[in-house]
C-alpha cells in the first residue's frame, strides 16, 4: 500500500471528470472501443435502474391491474389511490413508521455528525496524550458492523430496562467511528492552522472557532458524514428488529418487514407493500441527488485509504 | 478547570496528563496545553457515546457468553451462574451455526470478487473518455445504495417470484427461489444495491490519480484498455483492498436479505446465516449461547478481514 499516504496530499480534488484531456493524447479511440464501452454502460443502467422502473409503475397500478397488465409499463394511473389506501391502513400506522424514520435518522445523524466532527477536529489540530489510541480504537470501531452490536446492545438495554423505547434504536445511532476518521482527515487537509491561528489572534474561543471557521471548511466531510449515517440508520434493520415490539415505535423499513410477512395470510397487503417501498426509497433518493455536490467530493477526499 | 483560553503557553496546571503539550508537535507548539477545556468538549460526546454504545455491549456480550442457566431439579427456577467456556463449547458443537458459516463464506468467495469486478469495470469506464454521459452512469449506478436493503429484498422477491415477475418468462422457466438458487439470488440483491457504492469509492481513488502519468503511455501510444490494465489498476488497488474488507464484513453479517427472502422462500432456514442463527438462538431466549455465537462470529469476522489486510499488503509492497 505504497501510495496511501503519499496519493493525498492538500486533499482537495484535482481536477474534476469534465476536462480529462482526452484529446491532447493524439490517439483517438476506436469507434469499436467506444460502441462497447457504451453497450455496458446501457446494460448497467437498465440492471440498476429496472427493479426501481418496476417499483414506480407497480406503485401506480391497480389492484387487478397490478396480476393482468404488462408488468413494466402503466395502466390506469391509481398511484394518489394507492397512497390514500396506505396512509388510511390501520389509521395511518404508515406515516407514524415514515415519521419514526426521519426522527431516527434526521435527529440521530444530525448529531451523530456533529459529535464525530468535533472529535475528528480535536484529534487533527490538537496534540494531547492518548492521541494515537484514541484514534486507533476509533478505527477499530469502523471495523465493527451495526449487526454484530445489535445483540450486545439488546442484551445491555434489557438490563436497564429500556428496550422497546425510542432511546433503544436512537441512541445506538448516535456513534458514527467512520465520521470521526473522516472528519480527521478531512480536517487536517483543509482547515488551515493559520485559520485557526487568527482566530485565535481575534480573540475567538477554541469551540467557537470549531463552529464559526471550522466547520465551514469542512462541510463537505459533514454532509457525506450526515448522508451515510442517515442511510445507516434509516437502512437499519436488526436493531429495531430485536429491540422494538410496540409497531408505533417501527422505523419504515421494520413495518414494511413486518407487513411483507403477512403477505400470505392477508393478500390484499401485498400493494401496501409495494407502494410503502417506494414511498420509503423517495425521501433517500431525493437526499441524494440534492446534496451530490457535496458528498461525492467528501468521498474523493477522504472516504478512503 | 480553567475558564478562559489562555494565550500564553505558560503550562498551568499540568495534573491531567492529557492536556500536557508535546514538543513534537510543529503547528502549535505549546499552545495546546491551554486547550483543556476545548477538547474536553470536543472529545466527550463521542467518547462517552462511544463507550457505552459499542465498548460496553462488547464486554457484556462476552461477560454474558460466560454465564450458563442451571435448574434445582426439573422445574426449579434457572439461575445463571458462572460457566467457563461452556457456551463457546456448545458453539462449536453447534453444527447449524457452522453451517451458516460455511454458506456465507461460499457466498462471499462468489459474491464479493464479482460485485467488486463489475463496480471496477464501471469505474474504469467512467474514468476513460470511451463513455458520454458519466454524470448520469454515476448516479444511475449509485441510486440502489439508497434502497434499504430490506425494500431491495423485497422488490427482488416480487421480481423472482414465478406468477407476479415482470420476466414470467424466466422465472416460470427458472426457479431463482430453490433451496440451491436462492443463496444466488439473494447475491444478486446485494450485488444491485452495493456495486453503485463500490464502484464510487474506486472512481474517487481514480480521479485522484495525476494526470500527467498518463502523458508517458499516451506518447508510447498505449490504448485505454493497456492504460486501464498498467496504470489504473494497481493504483487503486489500496481502494480495492478497503472496499474488500467492507464487503467481506458485510457478507459474514448478511442478515436483512435472507430474513426477508422468508417470506419468498421455504429454502431460507431460520438459520441460514450466522446473524440468522444468532436472533433465532436469541428468540428461544438462549442469551448466553447467542451471546458466546456473536463473539465467535465477531473474531472471525476480524480474522477473516485482518488476513485478507495482510496478505493484500505484502502483495502490493512486492
Amino acid at each position: 500500500m505504497t501510495t496511501t499516504g503519499s496519493a493525498r496530499p492538500a486533499g482537495i480534488a484535482r481536477r474534476s471528470s469534465k476536462n480529462r484531456p482526452a484529446r491532447n493524447g493524439g490517439i483517438r479511440e476506436s469507434a469499436v472501443s467506444r460502441t462497447v464501452a457504451m453497450s455496458v454502460m446501457v446494460v448497467a443502467t437498465l440492471y440498476f435502474l429496472t427493479p426501481m422502473w418496476w417499483l414506480f409503475v407497480a406503485s401506480t397500478k391497480t389492484r387487478s391491474d397490478f396480476t393482468t397488465t404488462a408488468p413494466l409499463w402503466f395502466a390506469d394511473f391509481a398511484l394518489f389511490d394507492n397512497i390514500a389506501a396506505l396512509i388510511s391502513y390501520r389509521d395511518g400506522v404508515f406515516l407514524r413508521w415514515l415519521a419514526n424514520s426521519a426522527l431516527y435518522a434526521g435527529l440521530g445523524a444530525l448529531l451523530a455528525t456533529l459529535f464525530a466532527a468535533m472529535a475528528g477536529y480535536a484529534i487533527a489540530k490538537y496534540t494531547f496524550r492518548g492521541r494515537e489510541t484514541l484514534f486507533n480504537v476509533v478505527l477499530g470501531g469502523v471495523l465493527v458492523p451495526a449487526t454484530a452490536l445489535a445483540l450486545p446492545l439488546f442484551l445491555l438495554f434489557s438490563q436497564a430496562g429500556a428496550t422497546n423505547t425510542i432511546w433503544a434504536v436512537l441512541l445506538p445511532s448516535l456513534v458514527s467511528p467512520f465520521g470521526v476518521y473522516l472528519s480527521r482527515i478531512y480536517a487536517a487537509a483543509s482547515v488551515p492552522d493559520e485559520i485557526i491561528e487568527a482566530a485565535r489572534i481575534d480573540g475567538a474561543g477554541e469551540v467557537r472557532t470549531f463552529f464559526t471557521v471550522a466547520t465551514r471548511l469542512m462541510a463537505p466531510a459533514l454532509v457525506t458524514i450526515f448522508l451515510f449515517q442517515f442511510v445507516a440508520i434509516w437502512n437499519n434493520f436488526f436493531l429495531p428488529l430485536i429491540m422494538l415490539r410496540d409497531e408505533r415505535l417501527f422505523p419504515v423499513t421494520l413495518g414494511l418487514y413486518v407487513w411483507n410477512t403477512q403477505v400470505s395470510q392477508i393478500p390484499d397487503i401485498r400493494a401496501l407493500v409495494i407502494i410503502g417501498s417506494l414511498l420509503s426509497v423517495i425521501p433517500l433518493i431525493v437526499t441524494f441527488l440534492a446534496l451530490q455536490r457535496f458528498w461525492q467530493s467528501g468521498l474523493a477526499n477522504g472516504g478512503l485509504k | 478547570m480553567a475558564t478562559e483560553i489562555e494565550m500564553t503557553p505558560v503550562p498551568k496546571t499540568p495534573s491531567k496528563p492529557r492536556t500536557k503539550a508535546k514538543s513534537k508537535s510543529k503547528s502549535m507548539p505549546s499552545r495546546a496545553i491551554s486547550h483543556r477545556r476545548a477538547l474536553l468538549v470536543f472529545l466527550l460526546p463521542f467518547s462517552v457515546l462511544f463507550t457505552l454504545f459499542y465498548i460496553v455491549p462488547i464486554g457484556y456480550a462476552i461477560y454474558q457468553s460466560l454465564l450458563t442457566v442451571e435448574r434445582e431439579g426439573t422445574f426449579g427456577p434457572a439461575v445463571q451462574v458462572f460457566g467457563g467456556l461452556t457456551q463457546y463449547i456448545s458453539v462449536f458443537q453447534n453444527e447449524a451455526f457452522w453451517a451458516s458459516i460455511g454458506r456465507v463464506l461460499m457466498f462471499g468467495a462468489v459474491q464479493v470478487p464479482v460485485m467488486l469486478g463489475v463496480a471496477l469495470i464501471l469505474a474504469l469506464l467512467l474514468d476513460s473518455p470511451l463513455v458520454r454521459g458519466t454524470k448520469f452512469f454515476r448516479l444511475a449506478f449509485f441510486a440502489p445504495y439508497a434502497v434499504p436493503s430490506v425494500i431491495a429484498a423485497i422488490m427482488w422477491g416480487f421480481l423472482y417470484s414465478p406468477n407476479l415477475s415482470p420476466f414470467t418468462a424466466i422465472t416460470e422457466n427458472f426457479d431463482f427461489l430453490s433451496p440451491t438458487t436462492v443463496l444466488w439470488s439473494i447475491a444478486n440483491v446485494v450485488t444491485w444495491v452495493y456495486v453503485g457504492y463500490n464502484m464510487l469509492i474506486i472512481y474517487s481513488a481514480l480521479l485522484s490519480i495525476p494526470q500527467e502519468i498518463y502523458e508517458a503511455a499516451r506518447i508510447d501510444g498505449a490504448n485505454q484498455f493497456r492504460i486501464a490494465w498498467s496504470i489504473k489498476i494497481p493504483l487503486v488497488v489500496p481502494a480495492l483492498v478497503l472496499t474488500g474488507i467492507f464487503s467481506i464484513i458485510g457478507t459474514l453479517q448478511l442478515l436483512a436479505e435472507p430474513q426477508v427472502f422468508q417470506s419468498f422462500s421455504s429454502a431460507v432456514t431460520s438459520t441460514f446465516t450466522p446473524n440468522l442463527t444468532i436472533y433465532t438462538t436469541a428468540s428461544i431466549p438462549n442469551m448466553s449461547l447467542a451471546a458466546a455465537m456473536s463473539v465467535v462470529l465477531a473474531l472471525a469476522t476480524f480474522a477473516l478481514s485482518f488476513t485478507v489486510l495482510k496478505l493484500t499488503q505484502r502483495r502490493t509492497t512486492q
